[in-house]
């Protein structure tokens, strides 16, 4: 399969989106708790230092400032890393965004194990699970540049509680520059009709690569950028696995993401042969594409899963 | 005032012994403090409640919230009998503050340690679109052992956030216990400068002493607190400074027998 070609961070396209946003939208103010220079709000900072607001290693007081920008009208992105943003604020962003619905963005850049070198510690593999147990929150998680670009631009324009998924590592370019997308609106990325492969994050640019592989058996399967997990689109999820009837999740994260919200819609909806590719513990210190190979997160793992499900398809019984 | 004092108290106590549940103590130590705001302190017009350059009051140790209903009413937002219904399904006087219910209240609060951050935020807010107003907070002093108001008073220290004024309920008790014996905050003072902030210290139960810390505080260029020293309980012998009553309604009986010592207060 051809490699897809490698573009910027999600995590700099959300600082150069913010620089945008800045210019053309005076309400929009953003706040990091001094990893800036990392989830890359250092771009607004430098352009527009007045709306910004470095509030120090102190993630609770910089959600709850943020809830206060916003009941006074204000439009906050607020960003940190994943891990120490939604943990340690996650009272805050319950009590103070999800509850009384104060329309909050929080950008949480190094999510998953794909941060590498810097260990368990600073990779948040429970993050969309945190976001998910929030009622009213956005959970989202752009697969490459234009989506998260667009998808900042989209936030500013209708604010919302949300809880934004960024990566550290450049990751594989899916869209074209001029590819309009919907926060709202998954999208089909490779059509096909014996599985739906649905997958966000990283995950997306594997299961394109096992969709080659499985094309060359003549296995078409379907490749499904599942980046928002609420609100779900459940007619796009419908339309696929009502077709394919078989579904293979995949996701950098514990089976308590992208796994859980798909596999609790179609016990509900569209009952088909499900399986998953998603992590299961504490990773290590490591470069990331050794990470994700010994975390088991590899093309080879989609292409196992996707063929044991198809054969599963029929069958009433899944065994285990 | 001294009569709105007692008629406040009246309605706290009666309308949480008719919801069952809430907290008394940590209410009634709040009556004179918030008398003073809306006795003439914040600038706020029960006709146009949603002005955008009203002063902002979040009520942070939001179980105090029947305090903030029986001084609304007084004030003319609503007819006061309606606190009757705290506590009550479809009721907009929800045991803690709720500003889907009620949007008076500024913030939803609840759990502790979050309202200065909020008022941080609302504060920076006002200065970036050139607003006069002023954002104030009501703390409680168990609520201070909670890591987030330090962070919060060192982000407004730092940057000299000066049209933010916290006032601190020092009824003295926690849930558990005195806060002597869980976790003493003491000395209130050199806490608080030395995280960049004025203080000023006051009878918590003299509305005249409160207005006077506040409106000092409000004018002298610097984040400030305004340290209210109260008594948990106050005005009722049976709750007052007795933290059995921190979070129990008085029983039927208990509330007439309060209501005729405030009414003897009255006369």
């Amino acid at each position: 399969m051809p490699d897809l070609p490698m573009g910027k961070a999600t995590r700099v396209a959300y600082g150069e989106a913010l620089v945008e946003l800045g210019r053309t939208d005076p309400a929009v103010v953003v706040l990091d708790a001094d990893l800036s220079k990392s989830t890359q709000s250092h771009m607004f900072a430098k352009h527009f230092p007045e709306r910004f607001f470095n509030i120090g290693i102190a993630e609770a007081n910089m959600a709850a400032i943020a809830a206060g920008m916003a009941l006074a009208g204000k439009k906050p992105f607020a960003s940190s890393f994943a891990s120490f943003l939604i943990c340690k604020a996650f009272d805050q962003m319950r009590v103070n965004v999800a509850y009384p619905e104060v329309p909050v963005v929080f950008a949480g850049s190094h999510g998953g194990i794909s941060v590498g070198e810097d260990g368990p510690s600073q990779m948040a593999i429970e993050d969309l699970a945190l976001g998910l147990a929030l009622p009213n929150f956005t959970v989202t998680v752009p697969v490459d540049e234009v989506a998260a670009r667009q998808f900042v631009h989209q936030l500013a324009h209708r604010m919302v509680p949300c809880y934004m998924r960024l990566c550290r590592p450049a990751t594989s370019v899916i869209y074209d520059k001029g590819r309009t997308l919907d926060l709202r609106r998954a999208e089909i990325v490779r059509p096909g009709r014996h599985i739906s492969l649905i997958a966000c994050g990283l995950m997306v640019a594997k299961a394109l690569a096992a969709a080659a592989e499985l094309a060359k058996e003549g296995l078409e399967a379907e490749v499904m950028d599942l980046h928002t997990l609420r609100p779900l689109d459940e007619e796009t999820l419908f339309r696929s696995l009502s077709k394919t009837r078989a579904g293979l999740v995949c996701e950098e994260h514990l089976p308590s993401g992208l796994s859980s919200i798909v596999a609790l819609w179609s016990v509900a909806h569209c009952p088909v042969a499900l399986d998953f590719v998603h992590l299961s513990g504490y990773a290590e210190s490591a470069p990331p594409d050794a990470l994700l190979a010994k975390y088991g997160l590899t093309v080879e793992a989609i292409y196992k899963k996707a063929k044991a499900v198809m054969l599963k398809k029929d069958q009433r019984c899944m065994g285990f | 005032m001294k009569n709105l004092a007692i008629e406040a108290r009246r309605w706290i106590l009666k309308s949480i012994t008719a919801a069952g549940s809430g907290h008394p103590g940590g209410s009634l130590s709040l009556v004179e403090i918030l008398l003073a705001f809306y006795g003439g302190v914040l600038k706020h017009d029960p006709s146009n409640p949603k002005d955008p350059n009203r002063d902002r009051l979040i009520l942070s140790k939001g179980h105090g919230a029947p305090a903030l209903y029986a001084v609304l009413g007084l004030h003319g937002y609503y007819p006061v009998e309606e606190v009757m219904t705290l506590r009550k399904m479809g009721s907009r006087f929800q045991g803690h503050p709720d500003i889907r219910f009620f949007p008076l209240a500024e913030a939803s609060t609840g759990s502790l340690g979050q309202g200065l951050s909020l008022g941080i935020g609302m504060a920076i807010a006002a200065r970036l679109d050139g607003r006069p107003h002023h954002t104030y907070v009501i703390l409680g002093d168990g609520e201070c052992q909670e890591g987030q108001i330090w962070e919060s008073a060192m982000y407004a220290g730092f940057h000299k956030i000066a049209n933010l004024t916290a006032v601190v309920d020092i009824n003295g008790f926690q849930l558990d216990d005195a806060t002597k014996k869980i976790l003493d905050l003491e000395p209130w003072e050199a806490k608080f400068a030395a995280f960049g902030w004025r203080t000023y210290d006051c009878d918590g139960h003299d509305t005249a002493a409160v207005t006077r810390a506040l409106l000092a505080a409000r004018d002298d260029g610097a984040p400030s607190v305004v340290l209210a020293r109260t008594a948990k309980g106050k005005g009722v012998s049976l709750t007052e400074n007795n933290n059995e009553y921190h979070g129990k309604a008085l029983t039927p009986s208990q509330l007439e027998e309060a209501l005729m010592e405030l009414e003897a207060a009255h006369a």
